[in-house]
């Protein structure tokens, strides 16, 4: 049986953990209502991007932009995997990194070459593991990014499209559905697809004047249209990890209160015995004295 | 308020800007245009640069770089992956930039580093302009 003095030091640092769980998931919180309101702030852009988009695109058909041209001879295919820096936040990266394996492990069955682009830590960490090769890797970023560091993955995305080193992209990241409900997400950002101008081709169906020209227009605008995702790819998988973190912190606090809860129950019930004990003790000495 | 524009500056970080403006001077990819209102629907590519509205007769300034701007009868929106008003401009930092890039200019062998830099310097560059013009207008 457990001594006293050992309960007690479990006690004691069962309830430090528990302190810290409290304070990462008040962090995570911080941070996740921060996240949001970047969500918030960057809709109106990607709202007004996408109209944009759609009144132009909804008369342009693939061959207008080098971009927008699929390929039938594939040969490499990239995917950017966006990820958080740190753990401690429940399953959240691990579903990320499995479902980009999967999908890397069955483009390569396709006879395919895969090239991984990272943001993040831990998606770097488990793909470099796994033995797929790393092109791209940005490390210790989600703390503080922007619209540059997209624009530079975005940019060396484009690039390799343009110059034949890739012949696809597929983008995944966590997608934020709400606080306890965060999905990896698989999205081809490039080239760009059908279906993806489809979704904005909505627009107003006004009769613009174009500047420089509707073609002109398209090759600024649909290099931006690949940043955009990534950027939105980036804020969510951001979003994502601090929901997480909050949830699974909350669970890790729970489970330190039923862990302090039943050793000290444990506690009382030795102290108890050995008071017993002690008690059985004395007034058996007493009876034996009394003769 | 017919006679007023609705200007709104967005990027994607925040929204530098809406309100009601009298006239809208904007860097069009093809040189600067004008915008009074009921302008016929246009849509523009920006360049780097300044874009100027005018209200209440005070001319204010903002830096915009790579941006997009759709004209409405009543309203102007400009989509810029950075923009800053004049008097949010960090003149320290834009400066030092503007030396970064001068130097680089001056080494650069590779293509691609040479545009990159000639970029940098001409949205410093741009960022000064601004800072300037916008303290002659007494508005930063």
């Amino acid at each position: 049986m457990a001594s006293l003095r050992d309960v007690q030091t479990k006690i004691g640092a069962v309830k430090k953990t528990k302190q810290i769980t409290k304070a990462m998931n008040m962090v995570a919180s911080a941070k996740l209502r921060n996240a949001q309101s970047r969500i918030e702030r960057f809709k109106p852009y990607a709202k007004k991007f996408d109209e944009m988009l759609g009144d132009l695109a909804s008369g342009a058909d693939e061959s207008v932009h080098p971009l927008l041209a699929k390929r039938e001879q594939k040969k490499t295919i990239g995917i950017v995997v966006v990820t958080s820096d740190r753990g401690l936040c429940g399953s959240f990266n691990a579903n990320i990194i499995k479902e980009s394996l999967k999908l890397a492990r069955a483009k390569k069955a396709e006879g395919l070459d895969v090239k991984f682009f990272c943001v993040g830590k831990r998606g770097r960490d488990a793909i470099v593991k796994s033995g797929f090769e790393v092109v791209v890797q940005y490390r210790d970023v989600m703390a503080h990014f922007d619209f540059s560091l997209a624009s530079k993955l975005g940019n060396e995305l484009i690039n390799g499209f343009l110059d034949g080193t890739l012949d696809e992209v597929v983008l995944c990241y966590g997608e934020f559905v709400n606080m306890i409900k965060q999905l990896p997400v698989m999205q081809e950002i490039l080239p760009i697809s059908r279906e993806a101008k489809a979704e904005v081709v909505a627009g107003s169906g006004k009769d613009y004047i174009y500047e420089p020209s509707v073609e002109g227009l398209l090759a600024e605008l649909l290099p931006r249209y690949v940043k955009v995702q990534v950027y939105r790819g980036m804020l969510d998988t951001s979003a994502s990890e601090h929901a997480a973190r909050m949830t699974s912190m909350e669970n890790a606090t729970h489970s330190c209160n039923d862990l302090i809860n039943s050793l000290t129950l444990l506690y009382n019930k030795t102290r108890q015995a050995a008071i017993t004990t002690d008690l059985m003790d004395i007034v058996s000495g007493a009876e034996a004295l009394k003769g | 308020m017919s006679n007023k524009l609705l200007l709104e500056i967005v990027t994607p970080d925040h929204k530098v800007l809406s309100q009601d403006v009298d006239y809208v001077g904007a860097p069009g990819a093809l040189g600067e245009f004008g915008v009074l209102p009921s302008h016929i629907p246009f849509l523009s590519a920006l360049g780097i640069g300044n874009l100027y509205y005018k209200d209440d007769g005070h001319t204010h300034y903002v830096f915009v770089s790579g941006g997009f701007a759709e004209v409405t009868p009543d309203k102007v929106i400009v989509l810029a992956e950075a923009a800053e008003k004049a008097a949010d401009i960090d003149i320290e930092r834009a400066r030092h930039a503007q030396e970064r890039a001068q130097q680089r200019l001056a080494r650069a062998q590779e293509k691609v580093d040479y545009a990159r830099a000639q970029a940098a310097l001409r949205r410093s560059i741009a960022r000064l302009n601004c800072r300037n013009s916008g303290e002659k207008a007494g508005t930063c």
